[in-house]
Formats: C-alpha cells, structure tokens, sequence
C-alpha cells in the first residue's frame, strides 16, 4: 500500500452569518468572539470527532487533527486534546497531528511530552506535525515577536528532538528556554521517534530543513493541485539538488475533494459548504497576512502587493463553484471523475500521501460521512498502489506495535467478583 | 548646514551610517530616530544643528545600517546607542540625547542605564510606556494606507515623507515602502511586539535629570494621554504640547520643536569641567 490517505477536518464553525464579509474584518484574530455558542459546539465537536471516528472505521490510513488560534474555521486551539481521544476511540489509523505550534509552547518540552503521551496512548499511531505557524496563530494571537520566530522555532525543535533522543537528564542553555533538568518522561514508542511532518508554503529554508533532517514536507494549500504545482516542482528540485532519493513519500499534500455518484450530484450536494468555506472562512484582514519580520525581504519581493491597497479591501468578489472546479481548488464529482483527478494530483504534484478534506465549512454530517464512503469504497481502493516502486518505503510512516492494547469496552456496571487480594489483611 | 553621512563601527561590530553636523564646537546631541527612520526632511536638524553639533544615527534595519541580527532585546539596543557614541567619541562629554517615537524609548534606556552621563534629554512622542485604557495602534497589523493617517496629523505630509502610504499610491512607491517598512519594523518588533512595552516604568526613576516631553497634539499613535503618564513617572520632566502635529512631529512642526529644545538646552547650559566641544 504505497499512497496514503488521511482523512483531515479543520473543524470549522458552520454559523458564519451571510454577511460575515460585509461586517467583519477577519475570519481570525479579532474574529468577534460572540459568534462562538459553546452549545452549539457541544454537538459540534462531537460530530466532527465522530467524523474522525468514521474515517478509522472506512479504512483511511489516517485520520488528521491541526491547531489555530481565534480562527473561526478551526476549532482546535489544542489538537492534542482531539488527538487524545481519537486515540482511545480508534485502533487502526495513523493519528495525525499537523500539527504542534512548537514555538508557542512555553516550554517546548510540553510537545515533547504530549506527544510521546499520543503516540504511547495510541500504540504508536502518531504522526508529529512541527509547523512554523502562520502569522496570525504565533505572532498576533500568541505574540510571538516576527523577526525571531524562526530562531525559537529553530531552538525548540532542537529541545524536542533531544530531549526524545537522550536516556539521561541533560541542562538545555537556550535563547528562549534555560532549563536546568530535561527529562522526557514519558517517552514515545516509535524510534527514534514518531514520523514528522512539517507543514511548509515554499521557502527554499523549509525544503532544507526537511531534507536535512529527511521529514515529510507538508504543502497544506487550500487552493488546490492545479495551483500547487510550481511550489512541489520547486520542492523536487531542490530535493534532486540536494541528492536525495525522490521518494514520494517525502511530501503530502491537502486537497478538498467531494464525491457523489455523478457530477451533478456533487455540485447539488456540496457546493453550498464548499463555497461557504472559500467566501466566508478564507476572509482574512491582509494586514494579518504578514507582519514586518515574518518574512524575508527576497520573499516579499516575489510577492504580489495588491491586497495591501485600500480599494482591494472593499473588493470581495464571491468565488464560483465552476471557478473552484475547474481550478481544481476542488476536486468533486462522480467516484470516476474524483479518481481521475487524484490520480493527477497523486503523479503531478508526486506526493505519497494527501489529505483528504472532506468536510468543508458547514456541510451536514450526513452529506459528509456519503461524500467519505464513496471515495473510501469507490476511489481510494484505486490509487493506493500508483507508486508500486516505493511500495516498501515506510520512512515516513508509523510502526505501530503489533501487540497494541486497545480500550476497553465502557463500563456499565460494577464486576461481580471483587478482585483477587481485596479484604485480605 | 553642511550634512555629513559616515560609517562607523561599533565595537560589537555592527555597521552604522550617521549623519553629523554643525559647529565643531557646538554641544553634543544625539538624536534617534523613530519607528519610520530618518524621513527626508532636514528642518529640525538644521535648525538644531545652527548651534550644537548634532549626530543622527540609523538605528538596525534602518536606512544603511544594517547587521540587525546582532540585536535581540531592549538591553543590546541600549547598550547599542552607547557603543555608537564611545564610537563617536561623545560618550565622556555628556551627550543630550533627543529620542523621537521608537528613538525616545531607547533614549530613556540608555538615559536609566547611565543617567550621569548624560546632559539632558528630550523626548518626542516617545513610545515605551502601555495604559491599557489607550492601547496604541497595533503597527504590524496596519496596511500601508493607513500609516500616513495614524503617523502624521498632514496627509500632504504623510505622501510627501512616507510614499507608498497613501490611498492611491502608485505599485512601485507601495512596493518600496512595504519592503523597506518590512525591514523596519521587523527589526523594531524586537522591542515593539506585540506591545511596545518592555517595563522601561520601572527603570525610570534612575532619571534624576530634567526631561523635555514634547508631544504632538493630534498623535494618532501614541495618544496625549501618555504625555500625562511620563509626566507622573519622571522624577523631574517639562511638558510642551504642540499644536498642528502628530506622532511625526520633528516633520510636521520642526520649528516648534527647535525652539522648546533651545529653550530646554539654554536652561541647561553644559557641565563644567566637559567644554562643549572637547573631545576624548
């Protein structure tokens, strides 16, 4: 089984009024928090979690979790606590947490230890996302000063992987985090520790860092393969620059998709939701895009500025779902129309591994679990073996223990028999 | 005034272009910049410069300094503006340092660090305190337009001194200022992000020296209302308030402000025994 499929949710908040756009400056950051029913999410994450649920029970090889921060299209300021019950309530799938915002946690052992706690829970099912963050999760919403969060990246990732590698406490002298006594406790069952991935949007220095240390380099794009292939073109020339193996299990990639049994049925289904998510969750203030110090000079030069003026804060020009099919931003349609064009993406962008958005903005569960079923049962049976020459490079997946414990059924009632040794004295 | 450009180097070792001029034997005074760098307006500096013998540096990231990364935190900053003046040659000839915006908060560092050696100090709608009744303007998160509105009380002003700001800014002015404004602030986020704020209150009491406060009455950006707080903080401190002004007052009232900074320094005459124009 060479390509993997993992099923992914962002876990976005369906009750974004029709005139979000028209009345509000961000979908995230200053997001009026007033929008949030914690009633409503009551249910809503159970769903959503039931979905991830579901998505184990269909056969997908993983099933996927990420954080945000004040971000009214996610749901997950902690992954881990998502994470932490995916791994009791599944037994199969690779839990996937793209992942930890490791500059933000104070100290970054935290991750060291939450993480070793999933992949211990879970058998060894973790997958290990280390993302830089974006600008609006680690510098406006957790205050990361610009200019020096790659360098705090940079150090806690070090923190981490040290402090799962060493069998003794060791002193950590760093810019950011002094700490005398580190000793990773637990740790994880995967060795020398669980597969990462690092979520990355093209910067030569992410493609780097990922080869240099052989992780999976993750392009979480929402606008689709189409659109992605110059960045992966990029990306596997640098790798054939660097002299590695092209495997393509080095790099995934995300993609909305939606499946019906026709075409017709697809855009009849899903396209309310999925427009939904473009037209209102994508709606971020371009004075949160990328604050002075984010990026480097040479990556604002090969940028377009546009969005920065005044009049293109006024232009909101509503995404079509024809446009979003035809740009491939979606992949939609009948199980045969979705094969042909995963099995495009699988060989263009040359990935091993996608994840698999099947739910978008405020799409029903119910069209979510059919849209989920066909693809599991009609699509990905299809394009698991589209790389038949890597069919044994599992370096950038987990190894679960075989004799893995799984949870118990829930107990209804107290056993009959005390245990053996109770009321002795 | 002829304007002198140098380049010196700091015994750190960072590069830093600064621009110099008037009498040989006028008094010392550093002025620092704020958080737009040096604009191309010289009134303030030449009417100062008539008398004192005025040194302008350009902070890191700035302008033609560069080697930004040496610096990390308020303390390297600090010791930064006195490694320029022993670079100068005016760190044992009580220099008084004019600090403007981001310029006045690391004036008021260096002034709590070594207040004795300083001859005076004057501060312009610095930055460096937080009242969480008037939270200043998140300057990281302002798209281009919007910095000649909160900056500068002239929008004529604003487009003369910051293009790229303006609402019709042609693509090549809005590109320039968002790379250069990238380069500047990227490097103040290091003292300004996500609050400009770096508990310099509690320092301020080492100031045993008379502090000029000059504060543009429409600023935008540092509201009057922290005039009233550095007032309540400094142990000796004179507030003129100027009218027709924002947060870039030396370009927007150059005139006002020389003439409150005269008066300050005629008050002020130099310490005896350091002759005004002595050198070390």
């Amino acid at each position: 089984m060479a390509v993997r499929f993992t099923w992914f949710n962002l876990m976005p908040w369906p009750e974004l009024p029709d005139d979000f756009r028209q009345t509000t400056r961000s979908v995230w950051v200053d997001i009026p928090n007033r929008l949030y029913d914690p009633v409503r999410g009551n249910a809503l994450y159970h769903e959503y979690m039931d979905q991830l649920e579901y998505a184990d029970a269909l056969g997908f090889d993983g099933i996927g979790v990420n954080e945000h921060h004040q971000n009214g299209y996610g749901l997950m300021p902690s992954p881990n606590i998502i994470a932490a019950s995916l791994a009791r309530r599944t037994s199969r799938a690779a839990i996937c947490v793209i992942g930890n915002s490791i500059a933000l946690y104070n100290p970054p052992i935290r991750v060291a230890e939450e993480f070793a706690m999933l992949d211990v829970i879970s058998g060894g099912r973790l997958v290990a996302g280390f993302p830089v963050g974006t600008p609006m999760d680690t510098n406006f919403c957790y205050g990361q000063i610009p200019a020096l969060t790659r360098d705090k990246y940079a150090e806690a990732h070090e923190l981490i992987m040290r402090a799962w590698a060493e069998d003794e406490p060791f002193a950590f002298d760093g810019k950011y985090n002094q700490l005398r006594w580190v000793n990773c406790w637990p740790k994880p069952i995967q060795k020398p520790h669980p597969p990462i991935y690092i979520p990355g949007g093209g910067s030569i220095e992410t493609f780097d860092f990922c080869l240099d240390y052989d992780y999976n380099y993750s392009y979480l794009s929402f606008y689709g393969y189409l659109a992605a292939r110059s960045l992966m073109d990029s990306y596997w020339e640098r790798v054939a620059a660097r002299g590695k193996d092209t495997s393509p299990h080095r790099a995934a990639f995300a993609q909305i998709i939606a499946v019906a049994e026709t075409d017709a049925e697809a855009e009849r289904l899903y396209s309310e939701h999925i427009l939904y998510f473009f037209n209102r969750c994508l709606h971020v203030y371009a004075g949160f895009l990328d604050p002075p110090g984010y990026r480097t000079i040479n990556t604002i030069k090969a940028t377009s500025l546009t969005r920065l003026q005044r009049q293109q804060q006024r232009n909101l020009p509503e995404v079509t779902w024809q446009q979003l099919v035809d740009g491939g931003m979606v992949i939609a349609g009948s199980p045969e129309t979705v094969r042909q064009r995963m099995e495009e993406l699988i060989k263009t962008l040359h990935v091993g591994h996608v994840f698999c958005l099947f739910h978008s903005g405020n799409q029903p569960d119910d069209k979510t679990r059919y849209s989920s079923k066909l693809f599991a049962e009609r699509v990905m049976p299809h394009l698991h073996d589209l790389w038949p020459e890597w069919d044994h490079d599992e370096r950038w997946w987990i190894h679960p223990l075989e004799s893995r414990v799984r949870p118990g059924p829930p107990i209804t009632a107290t056993p009959a028999e005390a245990p053996v040794g109770a009321g002795a004295h | 005034m002829d304007v002198e450009a140098q380049t010196i180097e700091t015994r750190r070792g960072a590069q830093v272009r600064v621009f110099s001029g008037g009498p040989p034997d006028g008094r010392p005074v550093l002025f620092l910049h704020g958080l737009s760098g040096l604009l191309d307006d010289p009134r303030f500096a030449e009417l100062l410069a008539q008398d004192c013998r005025l040194f302008a540096p350009e902070l890191p990231g700035y302008g033609a300094s560069g080697d930004e990364a040496l610096f990390e935190d308020m303390l390297d900053f600090s010791l930064h503006g006195w490694d320029i003046l022993v670079a100068l040659g005016l760190d044992r000839q009580q220099p008084v340092l004019i600090g403007h915006s981001l310029g006045g908060m690391l004036a008021a560092e260096m002034a709590c660090l070594a207040p004795r050696d300083v001859g005076g100090l004057v501060l312009v709608d610095p930055l460096g305190l937080w009242l969480d009744q008037q939270p200043i303007p998140d300057v990281f998160a302002m798209l281009p337009y919007e910095f000649g509105e909160v900056l500068f009380a002239s929008a004529e002003r604003a487009a003369a001194l910051l293009p790229g700001t303006t609402d019709l800014a042609d693509p090549e002015l809005l590109r320039d200022f968002v790379i250069a404004n990238a380069r500047r602030l990227g490097t103040a986020g290091k003292l300004l992000f996500p609050i400009p704020n770096r508990r310099l209150s509690k320092r301020l009491y080492r100031l045993d020296v008379d502090v000029l406060l000059v504060w543009g009455e429409d600023d935008r950006y540092v509201p009057p209302a922290y005039a009233e707080q550095w007032t309540a903080l400094l142990p000796r401190a004179e507030l003129v308030r100027v009218p027709g002004a924002g947060h870039m007052l030396p370009y927007e009232q150059p005139a006002a402000l020389a003439e409150a900074v005269q008066a300050y320094l005629a008050r002020r005459p130099a310490p005896a025994g350091v002759p005004a124009g002595a050198s070390s």
